[in-house]
């Protein structure tokens, strides 16, 4: 923003930036050969609901959109946060498609001019030793980072900081580490 | 790639006003200024309320969370607030201010700090009663606007001028008085005193309407950040009947701090519309039920 913008009082909502998304695959290549994580399937994104009817109905529309492939059903969750979480299933090595749903649901949230009601999107993966990982998008930076809860509140910071220095070569990293939101009960991270 | 859509609608009449009072107060220093320096030996004096105007900007932060006894908070020690600040601040990519708690029934809540990067978000644990989590949610919307819009900067700047000619209105007679006597006409110093005064009297309606202008683009922006402006309206009326029935002890000993409070801690009523550092609260629900008409019409 602008120093213009801030005298003016006009604060705009911050863009997202959907592009890198379609990296995720290409990472997820270099998780399982360096760390031994495997993708679980299970994916959503997370947004603020609008109210009004407009947010409403394109939210069916997705939902529609997504289960007409036959596929599990896509499952839409409310945190306690008053975010709404999507959550989409694929077959584990089905990682492309999972992204390819992930980026309709963004697409289709833009189009209808609800884009800067976007903040994240996880993709879930397994350890070798059952331990939880999530690579999360964050929409407004166009950057990633590692999420491993530990259950209670705590995350692994010490695997979040390995996971970080394996992709780094493969998606944006989210350089600041205080933007690493973390995500207690995200679909798929339990 | 295809034209990005966005919700978001400006108001230009808002930042028209906003724009023009801006220029009526620089115009207004110019000339001050001009009288000042032609006129008066009072440069020094000047000086230091810029300097103090200056600390106060600069320790805004710790200067309100003195006064409002309020203590900065950690994720540990409240962990619902920060897990919906952290979102709100993701949602805008903008730094996270500190979170702190003011352990006072009255409900309110207020930003402050001297720039994004040392800003200081403040709820009170009335107002934490109150309001559910929506609602708050869109208080603590209202409040993180403010920080991106650099409010404390803005209205320390368009408030020195009128702290100068109330200096000079109050002191002046004192420094400049006496040995500038001309042979005709009226002494340098009454004009010098009048024009104070009169300086004084504009720019307080001035930084007032600038106030109630930047509260309106904090609701704005609040709103769409949430995408639940009705939230943020339905916290207001609360908050604002709340407001009306608390005892006014309490309510004076806030009073210096009501340019940055969420609410205005002072009966409506006993001020004019003009005097306000807040818009009337019908004002302000009109234009969150403006937002959410937009929020829902299909596109």
């Amino acid at each position: 923003m602008g120093l213009l913008d801030s005298l003016l009082g006009r604060n705009k909502p911050a863009k997202a930036n959907l592009d890198s998304l379609f990296a995720l695959p290409q990472a997820a290549v270099t998780l399982e050969a360096a760390a031994g994580f495997k993708p679980t399937g299970i994916g959503a994104v997370c947004y603020r609901a609008n109210e009004g009817a407009a947010f409403a109905s394109m939210q069916a529309d997705i939902q529609e959109l997504l289960d007409a492939d036959g596929g599990p059903a896509v499952e839409r969750v409310q945190d306690s946060y008053g975010f709404t979480w999507l959550e989409c299933r694929q077959e584990p090595d089905a990682l492309s498609e999972l992204v390819t749903e992930l980026h309709t649901v963004n697409t289709t949230l833009e189009a209808h001019g609800f884009g800067p009601s976007l903040l994240c999107s996880v993709v879930g993966f397994k350890g070798p030793e059952g331990q939880t990982l999530g690579l999360v998008y964050l929409y407004k930076r166009g950057t990633f980072y590692p999420f491993a809860p530990l259950g209670d509140q705590r995350r692994d910071n010490g695997l979040e900081l390995q996971i970080r220095g394996a992709v780094a070569d493969d998606v944006p990293i989210e350089k600041s580490l205080e933007r690493w939101l973390a995500l207690w009960g995200a679909p798929g991270l339990s | 790639m295809t034209e990005v859509k966005t919700r978001f609608r400006g108001d230009r009449g808002l930042t028209a006003r906003m724009g023009l009072v801006g220029v009526l107060l620089v115009a207004l220093w110019l000339l001050f200024g001009a009288v000042l320096i032609a006129y008066t030996n009072l440069f020094f004096g000047i000086i230091v309320v810029i300097a103090l105007a200056g600390a106060q900007w600069y320790f805004s932060d710790r200067m309100a969370l003195a006064s409002m006894r309020a203590r900065v908070v950690t994720p540990e020690q409240a962990p619902e607030l920060h897990g919906m600040v952290d979102r709100l601040v993701a949602l805008a990519d903008m730094p996270k201010p500190r979170v702190a708690i003011a352990d006072t029934d009255l409900p309110n809540a207020f930003a402050t700090g001297r720039s994004p990067d040392h800003a200081v978000v403040c709820v009170t644990t009335g107002i934490m009663r109150r309001l559910n989590a929506e609602e708050l949610e869109g208080v603590l919307s209202h409040e993180l606007a403010h920080v991106a819009n650099r409010d404390v900067a803005v209205m320390t700047v368009a408030s020195v001028i009128g702290l100068c000619a109330g200096f000079i209105a109050r002191w002046g007679l004192f420094f400049g008085g006496g040995d500038r006597g001309r042979d005709s006409g009226p002494p340098v110093w009454l004009i010098i005193w009048l024009v104070s005064l009169v300086v004084y009297a504009i720019s307080f309606l001035l930084t007032r309407a600038l106030s109630r202008y930047r509260e309106l683009s904090a609701d704005r922006s609040g709103a769409y950040l949430t995408g639940k402006p009705s939230a943020l309206a339905s916290a207001l009326t609360k908050i604002s009947g709340d407001m009306a029935r608390i005892p006014t002890r309490d309510l004076r000993q806030a009073q210096s701090m009501n340019a940055f409070f969420f609410t205005p801690a002072l009966k409506a009523e006993h001020i004019s519309s003009l005097l306000s550092t807040h818009p009337h609260i019908q004002t302000r629900l009109d234009q969150l039920a403006k937002i959410s008409a937009d929020l829902g019409r299909q596109v």
